[in-house]
């Protein structure tokens, strides 16, 4: 199975903003685009997008963020599989619903996360660590909408 | 998938021989981290050419009469190290190190918000090595964690998983710096209610550790509080440089780089 080229840049933009600086006050509130972009394409192409897809992109956001390598991939496979199970629920789920899905999915990357800096010594101490849930979830309905138009334009023909 | 996860982390944490793997993939994301750091870079020089002629030539004026200033005081400093050398000489001591500085600057990239991290676009290819001290204008920095080929990861003072051995320097007094997690903090552990300390004082490098040459400012005591039934002074510090917003940093080679086993290992502040 050949993985789009939209489907690679979207993942590109969102390696990228995971990165991007932002002020010291909204940092901790970054979004985990990453995920958010998995789960959209995990749900419109769950036989090309799948849990070795979301592994690998794991892989490269360890690097990225010089976190112990595995740490992410682990979490962002945990939830492809997720995904892969309930993807045709989540197809005809409305838009909030689906938010609310996101929601658990984040928290679930989050929870393994701290898991294992817990593990290796530092968890961060701080309740802000949580806060990503939320953001995630209120920008769900945005990346839906950009990547529902990117694939009606670009890849209809697909499944 | 699970399975190789945990492998990959255990392998990763305990040993060091992924590092060739996170060297790769640290190259391919190379490209990526310079792409997001440029915007950033263009704009703070679209403001610079915007700013005005007076106040360049303002700064021309400051920085050539800052210069004159260090070079006089390079005259004597020349002058006095040749007579330190001769003295250790007659001592019999061994000589201070050489050392080289090169510099490095920073890519304006975000890592985990809860870890004080920094890339710096150096790597091995520059000769950058793991644990090597990384020290701007004003004081310490941080130290490299992994050097990869064209870029570094670097570990500031204030990481809470970062602790540095500094003196004071008034009083010669030894002591731990542990990050606090705070990029204008660091704590001093473990000085006992009776030693001689106070606000203000100024902390040196040690080179205890073995990894930082010695006598490098490190940063300013700004209180000192005793509190009844604690066995121990809480001592707070603000790092003289500033880890938040410096754009630039110099690398550090004293002359003889001791290879050290496992030098990723990050200097343990926990107990």
């Amino acid at each position: 199975m050949v993985i789009p080229v939209p489907v690679l840049l979207s993942l590109l933009a969102a390696f990228a903003l995971t990165i991007v600086p932002l002020p010291g006050a909204i940092a901790t509130a970054r979004p985990e685009w990453v995920l958010l972009v998995l789960v959209y394409w995990g749900m419109a192409f769950p036989r090309r997008v799948g849990i070795l897809v979301a592994f690998l992109a794991g892989l490269f956001l360890d690097v990225l963020q010089h976190q112990l390598l595995g740490q992410n991939a682990l979490a962002l496979a945990a939830a492809m599989f997720i995904v892969l199970q309930i993807y045709p629920r989540l197809r005809v789920y409305p838009l909030w619903q689906q938010a609310v899905v996101v929601a658990f999915l984040v928290g679930l990357t989050r929870f393994l996360n701290i898991w294992i800096q817990g593990a290796i010594g530092f968890p961060p101490g701080s309740n802000l660590y949580w806060l990503p849930i939320l953001t995630s979830a209120l920008l769900w309905p945005v990346v839906y909408h950009i990547l529902r138009d990117a694939r009606r334009r670009w890849l209809l023909h697909l499944t | 998938m699970v399975l190789i996860a945990l492998a990959l982390m255990a392998l990763d944490h305990r040993f060091y021989q992924l590092q060739t793997l996170r060297s790769v993939l640290a190259t391919v994301a190379y490209p990526l981290q310079l792409a997001v750091d440029a915007p950033i870079r263009v704009g703070s020089r679209i403001l610079d050419s915007f700013s005005r002629h007076e106040q360049l030539v303002l700064e021309n004026r400051l920085l050539r009469s800052d210069l004159m200033e260090l070079r006089a005081r390079q005259l004597r400093f020349d002058a006095l190290q040749a007579e330190n050398d001769r003295l250790r000489a007659l001592l019999h001591t061994s000589a201070q190190a050489t050392e080289r500085v090169e510099i490095a600057k920073l890519l304006a990239v975000d890592l985990d918000p809860f870890r004080q991290q920094i890339v710096i676009n150096k790597g091995r290819l520059d000769g950058v090595y793991a644990g090597q001290p990384l020290i701007n204008a004003d004081g310490v920095i941080g130290q490299i964690l992994t050097p990869n080929w064209t870029s570094s990861t670097a570990l500031l003072i204030s990481d809470p998983g970062h602790a540095l051995p500094v003196i004071v320097a008034r009083t010669g007094l030894r002591a731990l710096a542990v990050g606090s997690g705070n990029p204008r903090r660091l704590n001093l552990r473990h000085v006992p209610p009776q030693e001689d300390i106070e606000e203000g004082d100024l902390l040196l490098t040690s080179g205890l550790g073995g990894r930082f040459p010695s006598d490098y400012p490190v940063a300013r005591i700004v209180s000192v509080e005793h509190l009844p039934g604690q066995p121990f002074l809480v001592i707070a510090a603000e790092p003289l440089a500033a880890l938040d917003r410096s754009r630039e940093a110099l690398l550090l080679w004293t002359d003889a780089p001791a290879p050290q086993p496992g030098a990723e290992e990050q200097p343990d502040g926990r107990e």
